[in-house]
């Protein structure tokens, strides 16, 4: 019949209507500056630099490889190598950049530089209240901005930072294994060489007469 | 005599609010001879003046709050608590902005637009019955003058259009007028029903016909009678047409065609077409609950204490929640559909519904017992059968039915 | 003579000059409804409030959008015509000579001598029953001849599509079923646009 199909409708929005005071279903409105959405955990915005322990400068995980400043597509990173080395987690002295700079109103997210990363040391973050009033250079994040401690990577991206975590934890339980049995291997060594039996020195014997 | 003039104020606004007889004559006595008809003009003026601005403001607060919540969000909530200043700002908005008059346009006729517009639409108001004592003006001819000055209101839709020196507006009016004239015809024709049983054009006599409750509750209203069901129903859907609201504003849809004649508005002007709208809206609202909703009559007869006018705006506001209902809830109609709709279906139901008036009338020397049931059943009948069957016959082979896509799921 | 007349009558009469006189066809049109408003003001001013705000219904609501539709369908960029025609001389000489036998006509006849008749009260109820009762002929006439304009105006509008679609579809398409005609376009200006 004609209008059956409008009264059905006007049905439908006044249930809507009278829903939305009480049924959270029919309300989904989240008002964003008091309210937030949590962001899902594979969410990224914009790159960051991962450090470990307390300190940023001491513990950060970059070497200055530049693999990621070759790789960027839109070549927003900027690295200078520092002269001076710094130990790295393992405890072997490694490069260390001495200014590390990503615009990120260049970088266009696509992750690359996370990917080829070999010493895990640049990681997607999921801040993206970054807006600035400084048109030329409020952008332009340099390596204090850009380092964050393992335990907000942790935060952010709690599967990934674990699988991270027991990689690295299982390459140090190596290397320290390995350093171990080394030491292990020259200490029996040293203690064979000083237990085994002295090469007799040559005795001063008569000739046989 | 100040002290006489502020005592004519001050009862003047106590019988409005008493709704008691000629509020204005002690005023008015207070004043010298030469100044009491241009006081009673004022008198009566400013407050439609004052009232249907402000509702204006009010209503887009609510439409926009209301549509959002049809829509699964909230309105707008930052500007004051629950956002009852964004009127003001919107307003604000509206008066700062440039207004932009292309090179090419005729400048006197883009100017006289938006007022040719706002000064017929707020004389219609002058008719209104708004309270049991408070009608502006009692013409003998009052549904006339309604219609009159609505019907001049076309020409400055087309006098935007054409003065904006642009196809799209150009196109954009043609559509309004020819919309507004095919949908006038159902609306007249809907009127005529109701003043062929009320037996005058004048809109205070109309109301008091409807005044009364039959067997001492249900209200003598129209709408509670066949023809008058119907009739409303009607009224209601030329309203929306004659006022450009959805389902039937084609011709200022953004998506349509850019906002049709108000493309090359801006600012203030802007403003003026918009509140056009909006007063039109409230009067052939007005108008509806007039003539079908008893106008300022209560709806049970223990509700008398409550003043007239409380009434009429509270069923004003209700047609009003009604058509923002309606606007979420349809979509638009393409200009060929609202075209063969005004003049396939609205009417010939309406000129059926004149007959049937007719016949409702004619039928009530009835007097056998359950007569009241007869005459409804017959003239129910008489209106259904065919809507059902026109229904039917218009929408031919189309049937609704659930859409299949081929490779989305 | 009061004062209200002469405004109203000043702008009739100024707003008919103009829509004789300006260039621009479409300003003419919007004179012409001016006009209209002018002589319903006049309507009202005699007492007679049904007449008048009919003439507002009719002739500016109705009257005066037919015009525009006509000019802006027909000729939308036509040069503007040259307001004074060439033979200006032999129109003024026709309009005084119009002028001097309707005013000697109306001069000499009775209504300078009769007193003007009692003022009837020309409520709209009284002019309703007249209407259907003393009047009935010319109403239901005039009925018919609107009726009668209203079907041949929908025939002519009517024809040539239909007559052009008859031509198409009979060379493409000659599977349609013979029952299904096409339906007919509305014939509003705003569906052919």
């Amino acid at each position: 019949m004609l209008g059956e199909g409008i009264l059905k409708g006007l049905v439908e929005t006044g249930r809507n209507f009278f829903g939305s005071y009480h049924d959270p279903g029919r309300m989904t409105t989240v008002q964003f500056p008091e309210e937030k959405v949590p962001a899902k955990e594979n969410a990224r915005n914009f790159p960051f630099l991962v450090f470990d322990g307390n300190d940023p400068m001491a513990g950060l995980r970059c070497v200055a490889c530049q693999i990621c400043e070759k790789e960027c597509p839109p070549q927003c990173i900027y690295i200078v190598k520092d002269a001076a080395k710094k130990p790295d987690y393992v405890g072997k002295l490694q490069f260390q950049p001495k200014v590390f700079d990503i615009d990120v109103s260049v970088c266009m997210s696509c992750q690359i530089c996370v990917e080829v990363c070999p010493f895990e040391a640049i990681k997607m973050d999921t801040h993206f209240e970054l807006s600035n009033t400084d048109r030329f250079g409020g952008l332009l994040q340099d390596k204090h901005k850009l380092a964050k401690s393992n335990d907000y990577y942790r935060k952010i991206h709690p599967t990934d930072a674990a699988e991270v975590d027991a990689r690295l934890a299982a390459e140090k339980a190596k290397i320290e294994a390995k350093a171990k049995a080394d030491a292990e291997a020259k200490a029996k060594a040293k203690e064979a060489a000083a237990a085994a039996p002295k090469p007799a020195p040559p005795t001063p014997t008569k000739p046989a007469a | 005599m100040i002290i006489a003039l502020l005592k004519g104020l001050f009862l003047m606004i106590w019988k409005v609010l008493g709704d008691q007889p000629d509020p204005k004559a002690d005023f008015l006595a207070a004043l010298p001879e030469a100044l009491r008809v241009l006081a009673s003009v004022v008198l009566s003026v400013v407050p439609i003046m004052v009232t249907f601005p402000l509702l204006f403001a009010i209503t887009t607060l609510l439409e926009r709050k209301g549509l959002g919540r049809i829509q699964n969000r909230l309105g707008p909530n930052r500007v004051g608590p629950c956002g009852i200043f964004q009127p003001i700002a919107d307003g604000l908005k509206m008066i700062t902005k440039e207004d932009i008059v292309p090179r090419n346009a005729d400048q006197l006729v883009h100017f006289l637009a938006p007022i040719a517009l706002v000064i017929p639409t707020f004389l219609a108001y002058a008719v209104l019955p708004f309270g049991r004592h408070l009608v502006p003006i009692n013409l003998d001819a009052g549904i006339l003058f309604f219609f009159a000055v609505g019907a001049s209101t076309e020409l400055s839709v087309f006098m935007a259009g054409w003065s904006s020196r642009n196809k799209y507006s150009l196109l954009g009016a043609m559509r309004a007028i020819a919309q507004m004239i095919s949908y006038e015809i159902p609306l007249i024709i809907s009127t005529v029903t109701v003043i062929m049983l009320a037996g005058s054009l004048s809109l205070v006599d109309i109301v008091a016909k409807q005044t009364g409750f039959v067997g001492g509750i249900l209200p003598h209203w129209n709408v509670f009678t066949p023809w008058g069901f119907a009739g409303f129903v009607m009224f209601l859907i030329a309203s929306l047409a004659e006022s450009n609201r959805s389902p039937f504003d084609l011709p200022e849809a953004e998506s349509e065609i850019i906002a049709g004649h108000l493309t090359e508005y801006s600012g203030f002007k802007y403003a003026l077409f918009f509140l056009a709208e909006y007063l039109g809206m409230f009067a052939v609202s007005g108008l509806a609950v007039t003539l079908f909703l008893g106008g300022w009559s209560a709806p049970l007869p223990y509700l008398d204490w409550m003043p007239t006018y409380v009434w009429f705006m509270a069923k004003l506001m209700a047609i009003v929640c009604l058509f923002i209902w309606i606007r979420g809830t349809l979509p638009r109609l393409r200009v060929d559909q609202l075209l063969n709709f005004a003049w396939k279906f609205m009417l010939p139901m309406s000129l059926l519904n004149l007959v049937v008036a007719a016949i409702w009338h004619f039928t009530s020397v009835w007097s056998f017992p359950g007569e009241l049931a007869a005459r409804w059943l017959l003239c129910a009948a008489m209106i259904a059968i065919p809507y059902v069957w026109l229904g039917r016959a218009l929408s031919g082979d189309k049937k609704s039915t659930l859409r299949i896509y081929r490779f989305a799921d | 003579m009061n004062l209200t007349f002469a405004i109203l009558a000043a702008l009739t009469v100024v707003s008919a000059i103009a829509a004789m006189s300006l260039r621009n066809l479409v300003h003419c049109a919007l004179c012409v409804a001016v006009t209209f408003g002018g002589l319903a003001a006049l309507y009202l001013k005699l007492g007679a409030p049904f007449v008048g705000w009919a003439q507002v219904l009719i002739y500016v609501g109705a009257v005066a959008i037919l015009i525009v539709f006509a000019i802006l369908l027909t000729r939308s960029d036509a040069p503007a015509q040259p307001v004074v025609s060439k033979s200006w001389v032999a129109g003024i000489a026709v309009a005084l000579l119009v002028f001097g036998v309707l005013t000697r006509a109306v001069m000499t006849s009775e209504i300078t001598i009769q007193q003007p008749p009692a003022k009837p009260e020309p409520t709209v109820l009284k002019i309703g029953t007249e209407l259907m009762t003393r009047y009935v002929l010319p109403l239901e006439a005039t009925g018919l001849l609107l009726t009668a304009a209203t079907i041949g105006a929908v025939i002519i509008a009517l024809q040539e599509p239909v007559s052009k679609r008859k031509n198409v579809a009979g060379s493409s398409n000659t599977e349609q079923a013979g029952g299904a005609s096409p339906a007919p376009n509305p014939p509003i200006p705003g569906g052919h646009v």
